[in-house]
Formats: C-alpha cells, sequence, structure tokens
C-alpha cells in the first residue's frame, strides 16, 4: 500500500522465527555502530597483530624469504607454539577489553534512560532475548578480534608446517585458542552489559570497566601483601583468565603462565577450580544485575 | 461474545502489599476505558497483562491466553503505548517503529513499510526521518501509537495516551483513537484518569479504586437507556406542586435549585405530558434538556464506596 494513502490496515502475513528474532538487535546496532569512525579505525587496527602474526609465520617457513632479508638462522628465534599462540591471544583479548568499553556502556544504558526496555519487553521478546541480542553484538566483535584470527593462524601455520600432522600433534591449541577466548568474551560482554544497566552514564561505566580489571587487580595484590596469601589473586580477573589459557592450551603451567597481559605471578597459581569457581561467581554477579534491571516495568515498592 | 480480556480472581502484590485485589471481569468491548484516580492499580493491571507484573494469585486471560503461562502469545496480541517517554532518542522515528515491528516478528521490509505507513498514519509522515529525541512531546506521544500499531496487533493497550499533550494535540490523539475504534479491526484498551477521554473513545469502562473493581459499565447501554433522563427547568406555580404532580405520573424526581428539576420518565409517559402539566398548573417550562446518567456521575458514585469494592 502506498504510505500517502495513510490507514490502518492490521498485518496478517508471515512472522520471522522466533529463535532468531534476538539477531534484530545486533542488526540495528551494528549499522550504527558503523557510523562512529572511531570505532571503525579502532576495529581495523586490532588487525595489525594477527596480520603480523601471519606474517611471521609465513616467513619462519620461507627460507628464502629470510635469506633474501639476510637473516639466516632467524626462524629459529620465535617458535610457533603456545606460547606464540597465548601471546597472540592476550593481545587480541586485551584490545577486546578495550573495545568492550568502548561499546558495552552504550548498549543497555540509553534503554533504560529513556524507558525503551518497555517496549522491547511488550513484544513477543523475552528479557533473555534481550540480553542474548545485546550480547551478541559484543561476542561478533570480539570474536572477530580474538579466535576467528587466532584459528586462521593455526590454519596457516600447520598448512605451511607438514599439515595433518602437525594439525593433529597441536590439536590443543585450537581448542585453547576458540574455548580460551570464549570465556574471555563471555566474561567480558557480561559485565559490559551489567555495568551499562546499572550506570547510566556511558563514560563512567566505561572507565568502571577498566577498575573491575586494574583496580580490583590491585586489592588483590594488597590482600596477599598484607594477608601473606595468594588467594587475592582471585580479584586478577586477567590473572584468573591466563592460568585458564594455560590449562586449556596443554601448555606447561611451570614453564608458561598465560599469555600477554594475562599472567599468574610464578610461583602464586592458583588451583584451576578456584579460578573457574571466582569467574563463575562473577558471572552470576552480572546475571544477578542485570536481571535486577532487565525489566519492563519498574517495580515502586 | 468471547471476552477480549478475562480477570479470574486476579491479585497483584508488591512486597506483601496488595496493589490489584481479587480482580473478577469479563470485558468484551470494542473499546474499553480504564478509569480509576491516581494510584488506582491501572498502570498495574496493564502491565500484569503484558507479563510485567506476576499475578500473586488468580489469572488473567486476553483472547483466551493465560498471562501467567502463554506470555508470549498474548504480547503477540498486543500493541503497547505506555504513559511515559519511552523511545531511543538516538533513533530516526521510522528506524525506530521498524525496529519494533521487526520485534514483534515482522519480515524486515514489511517492517519498514508499514513504519512508514504508521508514521503517516499517526501524522508524522514528514518528520520520519528525525531523530526521535528532537521530537516535542506530542510527536513523540504520536510516535509512541505508531509503534504500538505498526505490527498489527488485536488490541491496543494505551496508557495515558494523552498525558501532556496541550489542547490541540489532545484532540489530534483523541480522534485518532475513535478513528481506530471505528475502524474495528481492533480492540482498544483505554487507560486514563480523565473521565473525558475515556467517555470520548470508549463503549465499556471498568473503573478501579485502591486495586479493586469499584463499577463496570456498558457506556453504550448507559446512553441508550439514559435517553429517559430529563432536566426541567420552571418558572412560576407553586413551589414543589409540579414536582408532586409528575410524580403521580410515575416519574422519579429530584429538585434542585431555581425550579431545576431531574426527572426518569417510566416508559409510556411521554414529555408533551409535562407540558400539559405544566399548563394546568400556569408553570412556564423555560428549559427542558435530555440527559444522561454521565461517566462523571458513575465515576463520582464509585469513588463514593469506601474501599471501591462494588
Amino acid at each position: 500500500m502506498a504510505v500517502y494513502k495513510k490507514t490502518y490496515r492490521p498485518y496478517d502475513g508471515a512472522l520471522t522465527p522466533s529463535l532468531t528474532r534476538f539477531l534484530v538487535i545486533p542488526r540495528y546496532a551494528f549499522e550504527e555502530m558503523r557510523k562512529s569512525r572511531f570505532l571503525t579505525i579502532f576495529f581495523l587496527a586490532s588487525f595489525i597483530y594477527p596480520l603480523i602474526a601471519a606474517l611471521i609465520i609465513y616467513v619462519q617457513h620461507n627460507i628464502s624469504a629470510l635469506n633474501l632479508l639476510g637473516v639466516q638462522g632467524a626462524n629459529r628465534l620465535i617458535s610457533i607454539n603456545a606460547t606464540f599462540f597465548l601471546n597472540f591471544l592476550g593481545w587480541q583479548s586485551m584490545l577486546a577489553l578495550f573495545l568492550a568499553a568502548f561499546t558495552g556502556p552504550g548498549q543497555v544504558s540509553p534503554d533504560l534512560a529513556n524507558n525503551a526496555l518497555s517496549l522491547y519487553l511488550a513484544r513477543p521478546f523475552s528479557r533473555v532475548e534481550y540480553v542474548l541480542g545485546k550480547m551478541w553484538i559484543l561476542v561478533v566483535l570480539m570474536s572477530l578480534m580474538t579466535w576467528v584470527p587466532g584459528l586462521l593462524l593455526w590454519m596457516l601455520q600447520a598448512y605451511l608446517e607438514d599439515g595433518w600432522t602437525w594439525m593433529h600433534a597441536n590439536s590443543s591449541l585450537a581448542v585453547g585458542m576458540f574455548f580460551g577466548a570464549w570465556v574471555w568474551l563471555l566474561v567480558l560482554a557480561l559485565m559490559a552489559l551489567a555495568l551499562s544497566a546499572w550506570v547510566k552514564w556511558k563514560p563512567a561505566a566505561g572507565a568502571l570497566m577498566f577498575g573491575v580489571f586494574f583496580v580490583a587487580a590491585g586489592f588483590g595484590v594488597a590482600i596477599n601483601g598484607v594477608q601473606r596469601t595468594k588467594w587475592g589473586h582471585l580479584f586478577n580477573i586477567s590473572a584468573l583468565i591466563g592460568s585458564i589459557w594455560v590449562r586449556l592450551f596443554g601448555a606447561d603451567p611451570a614453564v608458561n603462565n598465560g599469555g600477554v597481559f594475562f599472567r599468574m605471578p610464578q610461583g602464586e597459581e592458583l588451583p584451576l577450580w578456584s579460578c573457574w569457581a571466582a569467574l563463575g561467581v562473577l558471572c552470576l554477579v552480572c546475571l544477578y544485575m542485570l536481571t535486577r534491571k532487565i525489566r519492563g516495568a519498574e517495580v515502586v515498592r | 461474545m468471547d471476552p477480549v480480556i478475562e480477570l479470574d480472581g486476579l491479585e497483584v502484590r508488591f512486597g506483601g502489599r496488595p496493589i490489584l485485589k481479587n480482580l473478577k471481569a469479563k470485558l468484551t468491548g470494542r473499546s474499553i476505558g480504564l478509569l480509576g484516580p491516581n494510584g488506582a492499580g491501572k498502570s498495574t493491571l496493564i502491565n500484569t497483562l503484558l507479563g510485567f507484573h506476576q499475578p500473586s494469585s488468580g489469572t488473567a486471560r486476553v483472547f483466551g491466553h493465560d498471562v501467567r503461562t502463554q506470555v508470549r502469545e498474548v504480547r503477540g496480541l498486543i500493541g503497547y503505548m505506555p504513559e511515559n517517554d519511552a523511545f531511543i532518542a538516538k533513533m530516526s522515528g521510522v528506524r525506530f517503529v521498524r525496529l519494533m515491528a521487526e520485534l514483534s516478528g515482522l519480515p524486515a521490509e514489511q517492517a519498514l513499510e508499514r513504519a512508514h505507513e504508521a508514521f503517516f498514519y499517526v501524522g508524522l509522515g514528514e518528520v520520519r526521518y528525525r531523530e526521535l529525541g528532537t521530537y516535542s512531546l506530542g510527536m513523540k506521544q504520536a510516535a509512541k501509537l505508531a509503534q504500538a500499531i505498526a505490527h498489527g496487533p488485536k488490541v491496543l493497550f494505551l496508557d495515558e495516551p494523552t498525558n501532556g499533550l496541550d489542547p490541540p494535540a489532545r484532540l489530534r490523539m483523541i480522534a485518532l483513537i475513535q478513528e481506530i475504534r471505528d475502524r474495528g479491526d481492533l480492540h482498544l484498551l483505554l487507560s486514563s484518569h480523565l473521565l473525558r477521554d475515556v467517555e470520548e473513545c470508549c463503549d465499556e469502562v471498568l473503573i478501579l479504586k485502591d486495586g479493586n473493581i469499584a463499577a463496570f459499565c456498558n457506556l453504550e447501554e448507559e446512553r441508550r437507556a439514559n435517553r429517559r433522563f430529563l432536566e426541567v427547568e420552571t418558572r412560576g406555580g407553586v413551589d414543589g406542586a409540579f414536582a408532586e404532580a409528575v410524580e403521580k405520573l410515575g416519574c422519579e424526581t429530584a429538585i434542585g435549585a431555581q425550579g431545576r428539576i431531574k426527572l426518569i420518565l417510566p416508559d409510556g409517559l411521554e414529555v408533551r405530558q409535562l407540558y400539559q402539566i405544566a399548563n394546568d398548573q400556569n408553570i412556564q417550562i423555560r428549559r427542558l434538556n435530555h440527559k444522561r446518567d454521565s461517566l462523571e456521575d458513575i465515576f463520582l458514585k464509585a469513588m463514593e464506596t469506601a474501599d471501591g469494592r462494588l
């Protein structure tokens, strides 16, 4: 019908599947994000390290290229092993933290500030789908920065090495890259949304993201110093993640204590279960915070 | 007729405090008014029907779908225009309505087409590409109505739709609601504390007071029945003689100041008989109005009951 007819008519056409309806939110969000020049540049810049890593892998396997550069024997300086991939994941995950701090606070707080939640939730669209849709935005962007290029590098290395044999021998690196990144992404996305739901001023919510990571880590170190213990590291989220990565990558904890920015101090490692438990508690707290705030109507008691 | 909304012993408590108390009603009207003073529980009832609040006991049904167990189906039938400002400030009007239509399940192209149509329909066609944050209050209200109808709901919940509007904007909003009502494609539930809004738009009214149903009336029937109400202004004659004479004919009377008398005519009695009596008693009938029991009278009567319970 032409819009100039200015009339109302009921809709009796087909509806989209309810299972994938939450994807509407990220689609609109990505269109909005594309307008931000800063975010676009930051996102593109995040691929510099993967490109350098790919170049290193390529040069490692290309003696003629090394000869051309006059650095024969350089392939023995850098090994493509668990440390290489852990450091890659560490770098990229730190960039993902910045991305979450920039984009996360803008996800829920504007909807809360403008009372838009009642409009979202008055439709056949649940709170879980809303949170899932908002998380999807961060998870997709951060995946493209972390495990997706990580697995591509792993495949490049496998291709340039001796194929299936290397792949089979180093499958733990791929598994670690994929699941390790996902643990980090979920923690980050939940934290970003929870803070966005509680702190309506976007810069404050972004700053709080960094605060939770760095101030809490400092607090943990203070506890360790005062109490002469190592359990204060439970407040150090990046160290907890690093400990989990080491195990997921199948690396030797005695030799490798996590990727860059995500290292647990040598000799102060915590049991793996406690790392998982601490992250689990953090996620539960974030979910509780979201449950309290993501509501169709505020109850004034 | 199947009820649009059925309240089946519905009770809602917040922190142990009862907000809605054992509500029972079957609302079948095309346009249902929800009336009550501030704090009567109107918005809580709407929020409960939308599944935002869980009933502490009893339940409610919208077109037979239980709000406790079939909330997704219920929401699929509803278009909701909330009382407060509700929008996404950085989004253009048409994009916002399109997003809301897509979340209701419309495919992207259909949602876009209907978002444009809805914007033209509510009179915002020319400003549909402007950011919602720049809209005036009246425009925001109209945009909220657009998002509520864009996906073609079966029942439209309007929570204080004329809130904060200036008189011309209010008239436009009322005209739009009446037009939607008269098209007959969907049912309306209009919540308001403004009697005039409800009287102009609704054919059935549920009056709430302190979380109870204080009155429930079919305005359409009241309007028809109340044709037999008369208000007469007389001059001359002996005080009370005219009233006494018409009472003998079976009229119920109430005598007001300055010769005003309210009458309810019994069946079979014609107005010209009143003129006859006046002539016989040498009384002038200066004015004679057909007066109906207005919604205001019904509302005030309902508010007089102690705790609002019927």
